[in-house]
């Protein structure tokens, strides 16, 4: 029936972001954005959360962090990108102290580009999460199906 | 509404039991769902649709089950079982004090279920928990003693066809209950242990341990909660029940006012604050009564 897009409770993790998007992300939970009307909740846990959203170009101290985070999410999870940093390492993706990038580590499954990323674009990259939530759920269970006779 | 009553009188303990546990959930739901609209509404936000609990739990069922290790969904199963066997004893109008005992059990096995995991931040949770049983259970234990003193019964059913109106010999125990009430449904400023909004200092409490659907369990029996202690609130104006439903739903107002008026207080202020109510409001209204007599 769709009860993960219906419900996906995010983790946010700042990983070496100049703290612009995380700014941004928080901004699209205020009274003017409202993420909340889609049933969506800033989670601090991540064994509670569906979605992890993670910002900044991570680098070698935050790259076991943010691993640490996903591995600990229950399936089905997906992972979003917010902001051009956190995309592709933007100007700082020759330097030599960060990695360049979420996808570096994590399996990405939606980019939201920007400096900063604006709260729309971060909640349209939301609502696009939620659909693959929606699909890697369905995966997840004809594969159990497939294993189990 | 007197039709609905001569239907419940009709039926049998095990058919009231069982409308408890089958009506009680979706009640709750609806409930938690309206709390989280209003709540919404007071901050000058839309607000999720008022079915959320429901897309919530549907979700958490689903979701992939992580234990760290095995006893970890025991608790939680026998805190969600015994909550329902307290309510569905309350509706049934049976032993008024075997429920508060049962629920108060149910209380102990959630805080069982926080301690036997490792993290720093569920057994926080846990230890706060524990504050909060502390203080509020002197509070119910004086609610059912007071009861006692105007109806001469401990039976929800004898409770609730008293004639007199309780909330006049009771105006102190209705008010300490009310207090220690925000502590039950978990709001602010009594959210130590957990808190289901998004500020919050020791990551989840005392659910941070629990994923997928043993936080399901943790939330349905939430709901199963809030109908019975709602229940409570309704014995005070049993006279009337047109009246009672109105109470019930100003209360659950009240409650989530409060809640969204409050910072949340350090532990110490919620324990001192709530014993010195249950003495000041509650005590002293049973020592008046008892003068009374």
């Amino acid at each position: 029936m769709g009860w993960f897009k219906r419900s996906p409770w995010v983790l946010h993790y700042n990983a070496t972001s100049c703290n612009g998007c995380d700014i941004e992300l928080i901004a699209s939970l205020t009274p003017l954005y409202d993420l909340e009307r889609f049933g969506i909740i800033n989670t601090g846990n991540p064994k509670h959360a569906d979605i992890l959203a993670v910002t900044g170009s991570v680098n070698e101290k935050s790259r076991q962090v943010v691993r640490n985070l996903y591995d600990q999410m229950p399936n089905p999870k997906v992972v979003v990108a917010v902001g051009i940093c956190a995309t592709s390492g933007c100007v700082f993706q020759d330097c030599y102290n960060v990695l360049g990038g979420v996808d570096k580590v994590l399996p990405v499954d939606v980019y939201v580009p920007g400096c900063a990323a604006r709260p729309e674009a971060i909640i349209d990259g939301m609502l696009a999460a939620c659909d693959i939530l929606e699909e890697k759920y369905v995966q997840r269970k004809k594969s159990r199906r497939g294993v189990q006779p | 509404m007197s039709d609905v009553y001569a239907l419940i009188k009709s039926w049998s303990i095990l058919e009231r039991m069982l409308a408890f546990v089958l009506l009680a959930p979706v009640a709750g739901g609806v409930l938690a769902g309206i709390d989280r609209k209003l709540s919404a509404r007071f901050q000058g936000r839309y607000g999720p649709p008022v079915l959320q609990p429901f897309f919530d739990v549907f979700k958490l069922v689903r979701k992939e089950r992580i234990i760290v290790n095995k006893f970890q969904d025991f608790p939680i199963v026998l805190f969600l079982l015994f909550t329902i066997f307290a309510g569905a004893l309350f509706f049934a109008g049976a032993d008024l004090l075997l429920t508060i005992f049962s629920l108060a059990l149910a209380g102990t096995f959630f805080v069982l279920g926080g301690f036997c995991v490792s993290s720093p931040y569920s057994h926080l949770g846990a230890e706060r928990e524990i504050i909060q049983t502390v203080a509020y259970e002197p509070m119910i234990i004086l609610l059912a003693v007071g009861m006692y003193q105007v109806t001469g019964s401990f039976r929800v059913g004898t409770i609730l066809r008293h004639h007199g109106p309780l909330i006049l010999y009771l105006p102190g125990v209705f008010a300490g209950f009310l207090y220690i009430l925000t502590i039950k449904f978990r709001k602010s400023p009594f959210d130590l242990s957990m808190s289901h909004h998004a500020h919050q200092e020791i990551v989840r409490g005392i659910t941070t341990e629990f994923s997928g659907p043993a936080l399901a369990l943790i939330e349905i029996a939430h709901w199963y909660e809030t109908v019975l202690l709602l229940g409570m609130v309704y014995l005070f104006f049993a006279f009337n029940p047109v009246l009672g439903f109105a109470m019930v739903a100003a209360t659950f107002l009240f409650e989530i006012f409060i809640d969204m008026n409050y910072a949340r207080f350090r532990w110490q202020l919620t324990f001192m604050s709530s014993w010195l109510f249950t003495a000041v409001a509650g005590v002293s209204n049973i020592i008046v009564l008892s003068l009374l007599r």
